[in-house]
């Protein structure tokens, strides 16, 4: 009989720890809450135009932050389309999009900025040392690496595949993951940029 | 910088982790300092535990973890299973006990703290009864694979560590139960025979979420696609690698140990006569 109580008691702590993370990230997002779970925007890179760039320039309006690089064949291009997609749905106003290149190797600003007007004009373009985008990649759990070159200097560059939502506070607010449909996204998008 | 220091500074550095591994060191220390004589194996093996815990978590290797399903499988695996196995196997609470200071070791008879201490040792009792403490070391597997909760404990820094700490601490209450022997403390003494049923029965579940996870030919953790991965790696082959991990090294430990029960009791017998 002990053993019995023990046992529910056992299943209704872990119940409760998992009702208690089912929370976490906030309620009501469409793709994923990440409120409390990830920390504030903050950066120091150079922009597309080669000027430095700080979170406090996209102060005022929601931010989507993304990691990729201009080389790359397949993720980057279909999250661009895709942001570019749910911002024009969501009908915002104001809204940025900051694309960080995490292969300043190859990734200069006017190839940055060629690569970012292809998309839409809202989204800016923007670099640092490999140390630099290492402390800001660290700061929202995202890495990158690099592959070795083939024989025509061509690598591979592994980075994050998730968009970071920032509310004009710089609060992080909502990941989009490659899963989320492009709908989802102007959805939690209008939701961020009323509240 | 040359590559061993860069592999020995820790990428996330934890001062409670940092704290719990330097205090476990220099309270062994301190005991064998003060006449404990725990013998060669025993020492080595609570070093090799309380550095293997360290290594995984406080060096370079824990990006690894962070980053590649692989390599947080193999963490997991020395924070839950390999690390409390060595500590436990060495049973310290003797050392440990005359590393403390004279006044610390009366702290359960004081007045004012003797509550505190008579409900933990109730609490410790309930958690260590041999269903309760099965049911938390692989419910406790299950959980934090739970690819919901999995996300969350990955994205989170706060909940990466909390995940940690619950595997180090849970590993640690098992095989502390499966390895009791000697001076009889507050740890439910089990049998032999209970000890193995024990290893045996936390076996199948293990074997099955590992098979689950290698055979699966869907991406079961999004996080690591989503935050990006320490090298380029197909996605499915670094899963695999992981439920591997889960798999078999994870459920052979119960062998190994069930086999370390039996030399024990062999032993016993052959004191006996």
């Amino acid at each position: 009989m002990t053993s019995v109580k023990h046992t529910a008691v056992k299943i209704a702590l872990v119940s409760a720890l998992i009702v208690l993370l089912s929370g976490c990230g906030g309620r009501g997002y469409e793709t994923k809450g990440v409120e409390g779970l990830l920390p504030a925007l903050e950066f120091s890179l150079t922009s597309d135009t080669g000027q430095p760039i700080t979170e406090a320039d996209l102060r005022g309006a929601p931010t989507v932050v993304f990691f990729g690089f201009t080389h790359c064949p397949d993720v980057c291009p279909t999250a661009m389309a895709r942001i570019a997609a749910a911002v024009d749905a969501a009908n915002a106003d104001d809204l940025n999009v900051l694309f960080v290149s995490v292969d300043p190797g190859r990734d200069n600003p006017e190839r940055l900025r060629r690569y970012t007007d292809f998309f839409s004009d809202r989204v800016t373009g923007a670099t640092a040392s490999v140390e630099t985008l290492r402390a800001m990649t660290k700061r929202y759990r995202a890495t990158f690496g690099y592959d070795e070159p083939n024989e025509f200097g061509d690598y591979n560059v592994s980075h994050s595949s998730a968009m970071y939502v920032f509310d004009a506070e710089g609060e992080a607010r909502a990941l989009f993951r490659p899963s989320d449909s492009v709908t989802a996204m102007a959805n939690d998008l209008r939701r961020i940029n009323r509240s | 910088m040359t590559p061993i220091i860069e592999w020995l500074r820790p990428w996330e550095p934890s001062a409670p982790v940092f704290i719990a591994c330097v205090l476990a060191i220099g309270l062994y220390a301190s005991g064998l300092m003060r006449g404990a004589r725990p013998g060669f194996w025993p020492a080595l093996s609570y070093l090799l535990g309380v550095g293997l815990i360290y290594a995984v978590t406080q060096t370079h290797y824990d990006y690894f973890s962070q980053y590649l399903f692989a390599a947080h499988r193999l963490q997991h695996l020395a924070l839950h299973h390999l690390g409390p196995f060595l500590i436990a196997l060495s049973m310290p609470a003797a050392v440990l006990a005359a590393g403390l200071p004279q006044s610390v070791r009366h702290w359960p008879q004081q007045p004012a703290l003797a509550p505190l201490f008579t409900a933990l040792r109730v609490g410790y009792r309930i958690i260590q009864q041999p269903f309760i403490a099965g049911f938390l070391f692989v419910g406790l597997i299950y959980f934090w694979l739970t690819p919901a909760i999995h996300f969350d404990a990955m994205l989170s820094i706060d909940l990466y560590w909390f995940m940690n700490w619950t595997m180090a601490l849970d590993g640690l209450l098992f095989w502390w139960l499966i390895f009791e022997r000697g001076d009889r403390g507050i740890t439910p003494r089990l049998t032999p025979g209970q000890r193995i049923l024990m290893l045996a029965l936390i076996m199948p579940p293990q074997i099955a979420l590992g098979a689950y996870i290698t055979l699966s030919k869907q991406n079961l953790f999004e996080i690591y696609d989503v935050c990006g991965r320490a090298f380029p790696i197909a996605p499915l082959l670094d899963q695999q690698i992981g439920g591997l991990i889960t798999w078999i090294p994870a459920s052979m430990m119960s062998v190994v140990a069930a086999v370390i029960i039996l030399a024990f009791r062999l032993e016993q017998s052959n004191d006996k006569r």
